[in-house]
């Protein structure tokens, strides 16, 4: 958590007070809600009525996705299909696919190009039949290969044909400049610790106009969209944090973006079967992405781990087992490749140092993860358990 | 050392890292996923402990947290769906009866395991098995653990040898199972509680009669005396294995009134032959495949045969070898050994080598 963030938790966390009772106590922590909305509103370009404090992102994914969906379909049973691009956060992709068995939604992938970004002629082909769809989900920039998504044409395509669209921004936010009334997404997730603030705290920005069925029931919070008790401490912690985060962006951005480029162009120098994933056009600052053909997937992880280097290899499942990432599969990216990925991401506490750190060790990484692809490159099989009489 | 211990998610290989790590050895844990499986990010709960057994990766890198070691899982479920799991039906169909936890011992953990842990630089090769890795003046020696109701060293009866030598089996000297498990729960471990596995780990519910049938299919045929009367029918005869006497179901009893054993499988026939469990006994054993952990037995050479897991001891002597082929002679006739089975020769605590039993003829 960033210094700004521990000090406004610690400062909030021993005051007693629950945020919706009428006693003095009750309005001294409403006080701390609401300067919090006020300012996690000025911070994202929104008002602060459409601040639906979450506990965390994914949450506020799942409360867009299925709250958009449920009450777009209240409104017309016919509003069947849920269109997403094909390289959503699983917050965003799993919500989805939850909904068709427990709804009978019809879940639509729009697909993407070798960079990731979607293409926007098939989400026009699929919105011809724009009355049989409930919504549209397109994140602002991907998590893993850090494309940004050309949310603005998403919008206007959809908005055109009259369907919602719900914007995951839990990356975008650190990265990139946010206003979120000059974007006009009807709903828009935010995560708290992406920005240094509290995990497990997070914002749906809902558009005024914007009906949704909530996920929770309960005492009625957050005008009914997201009921429970008020945490004021993690609220004023993650205020804190967006705001230093928005502040210090326009500086922040092109370091890490720098660092980002030093760190690609050292690694391809160093290790010569080094392919940078998204090499040009527009993305994110803080991510570096790469993969190894011919090295061995596993062997990469382990090496930078055992290294010191805390980098995220191929993506995995519950049991831990790397699988060859949904995203760069979409992307039109060979299984086998896919699972040479490594993704190194860079935040404020990101310095010279760190790259420097990846770029003595990456030679000798990516040369003993070759090595070891190599000695299990044997095809399996071999003698059958029963011998011949 | 740097040591790889292969962390299965149970109580035997925790306490087999944790002893490593007290040995001052460089430690690092990997739990083997083996199913193949697909593990989506979004799997739901009903779905979670068969993938990639998410519950037991889940004790393993948890035992990890609590010793202080790095954790990884590594994917081998294409080698072990080759090697184990493909070659377990096929050894069936062909009227055999495999050994996957041998199997996957040679082929999987002291082979592609061993083989990844010494290319990114391990020395040895940690696991949880009961049994002791000595050296002897002539290589590395594999002998029987001290607690004879665990041990585990028929098992790895067919590793090869220069794998053998990177082995390392902290349990050698575990006095009980109950040792074990006290030990797991003083060193704060919570797979102490954790139930003993029995089944084959690719057929979760025990029934590997079931899976045998929906891998390979009914395949309906006649149960048969030794004179070739049909004296009942069978739906598969994958189903069966030589020796067994239960879940016969036979329409006709035997003329003398006695229990029929399973005598022989005939694959290409479907057939299935039955017979007294007098016709049961023979008085070799072939076996083929052999691996040797010693200098190969010489004619003559008195040995200790073990036939299955947790089997008695049976006295023989080698009859010959030649090749990787192996016969011995049991002082007393035995009970036929299945094929496919491991047969481990042992000398005192020793284990000399393992082979896999030949088809023996069936009765005429």
């Amino acid at each position: 958590m960033r210094a700004a963030a521990m000090e406004a938790y610690t400062r909030v966390a021993g005051v007693p007070g629950n945020a919706s009772a009428g006693h003095a106590p009750g309005r001294a922590a409403r006080r701390v809600v609401e300067d919090a909305r006020e300012s996690i509103a000025d911070s994202l370009g929104c008002g602060p009525a459409e601040v639906t404090l979450t506990a965390g992102g994914t949450e506020a994914d799942n409360l867009a996705v299925a709250g958009l969906h449920r009450a777009r379909r209240a409104a017309d049973p016919a509003r069947r299909r849920i269109l997403v691009s094909a390289v959503e956060h699983p917050a965003v992709a799993a919500a989805a696919d939850a909904l068709a068995l427990t709804d009978g939604a019809v879940v639509e992938r729009i697909p993407v190009d070798a960079r990731g970004a979607v293409d926007l002629g098939a989400l026009q082909d699929e919105l011809r039949d724009a009355a049989s769809v409930s919504l549209v989900a397109c994140m602002w920039a991907n998590n893993e290969v850090g494309t940004v998504q050309p949310i603005g044409h998403v919008l206007s395509i959809a908005h055109a044909r009259g369907v919602p669209v719900h914007v995951d921004a839990v990356q975008a936010v650190p990265g990139l400049p946010v206003d979120l009334a000059a974007l006009g997404a009807d709903t828009v997730a935010v995560s708290g610790h992406k920005v240094g603030g509290p995990v497990r705290s997070g914002v749906l920005v809902v558009r005024r106009d914007t009906l949704l069925v909530p996920l929770l029931h309960g005492g009625g919070q957050e005008r009914g969209l997201r009921p429970g008790t008020l945490d004021p401490a993690a609220t004023a912690a993650l205020a804190a944090a967006l705001a230093e985060t928005v502040t210090e962006r326009p500086v922040e951005a092109p370091r890490l973006a720098g660092l980002r480029d030093r760190l690609l162009a050292g690694v391809v120098d160093r290790a010569p079967e080094a392919v940078v994933t998204v090499a040009d056009g527009d993305r994110l600052p803080g991510i570096a992405h790469l993969t190894f053909p011919g090295c061995d997937g596993e062997a990469l992880q382990f090496l930078l781990d055992s290294r010191g280097i805390a980098a995220s290899a191929a993506s995995a499942c519950s049991a831990g087992v790397l699988r060859p990432s949904p995203v760069l599969l979409a992307m039109g990216m060979a299984a086998d490749r896919a699972r040479t990925s490594v993704r190194f991401s860079f935040g404020h506490t990101s310095t010279d140092s760190d790259v420097d750190a990846v770029l003595a060790v990456i030679a000798e990484v990516a040369a003993g993860a070759r090595r070891v692809a190599r000695a299990l490159g044997g095809a399996p099989g071999g003698r059958a358990a029963v011998p011949a009489a | 050392m740097r040591v790889l211990a292969a962390m299965s998610g149970g109580v035997d290989s925790a306490v087999a890292a944790a002893r490593a790590v007290d040995a001052g050895h460089e430690v690092v844990g990997v739990h083997l996923a083996l199913s193949r499986e697909p593990g989506a990010a979004g799997a739901t709960s009903a779905r979670a402990r068969g993938c990639c057994s998410a519950a037991d990766a889940h004790d393993a890198r948890r035992a990890a947290d609590v010793l202080g070691i790095p954790f990884y899982v590594w994917d081998l479920s294409e080698r072990f769906a080759a090697d184990v799991v493909d070659d377990f039906a096929a050894a069936y169909a062909a009227g055999g009866t495999p050994n996957p936890c041998v199997r996957c011992n040679e082929r999987i953990k002291f082979s592609a395991l061993l083989d990844r842990a010494v290319a990114l630089g391990f020395d040895a090769l940690v696991t949880g098995h009961y049994a002791r890795r000595t050296a002897e003046v002539d290589g590395p020696g594999l002998h029987r653990a001290a607690d004879a109701a665990k041990d585990q060293s028929y098992v790895l009866a067919t590793v090869r040898r220069d794998r053998l030598a990177r082995a390392r089996f902290p349990l050698a000297d575990a006095a009980t199972k109950a040792d074990v498990r006290a030990e797991a729960a003083a060193r704060g471990l919570a797979v102490a509680a954790k139930p003993d596995s029995h089944d084959i780990c690719f057929v979760p519910d025990g029934d590997a009669g079931g899976w045998l049938s929906r891998r390979l299919g009914s395949a309906p045929g006649p149960v048969v005396d030794a004179a070739g009367r049909v004296v009942g029918r069978h739906d598969g005869a994958h189903r069966f294995t030589v020796g067994q006497r239960r879940g016969l179901h036979l329409d006709r009893p035997a003329p003398d009134g006695r229990p029929r054993y399973v005598l022989a499988i005939r694959p290409a026939e479907r057939t299935v032959v039955v017979g007294g469990a007098g016709d049961l006994l023979v008085a070799e054993i072939a076996a083929g495949s052999a691996t040797w952990l010693a200098d190969p037995p010489r004619p003559g050479r008195r040995v200790g045969l073990q036939v299955r897991a947790h089997g008695r001891e049976i006295p023989a002597t080698v009859a010959q070898v030649s090749g990787d082929r192996v016969v011995a002679l049991p002082d007393e006739p035995v009970p036929t050994v299945a094929a496919g089975q491991t047969v481990a020769f042992y000398d005192g605590t020793r284990v000399l080598g393992g082979a896999i039993a030949a088809p023996v003829p069936a009765p005429a």
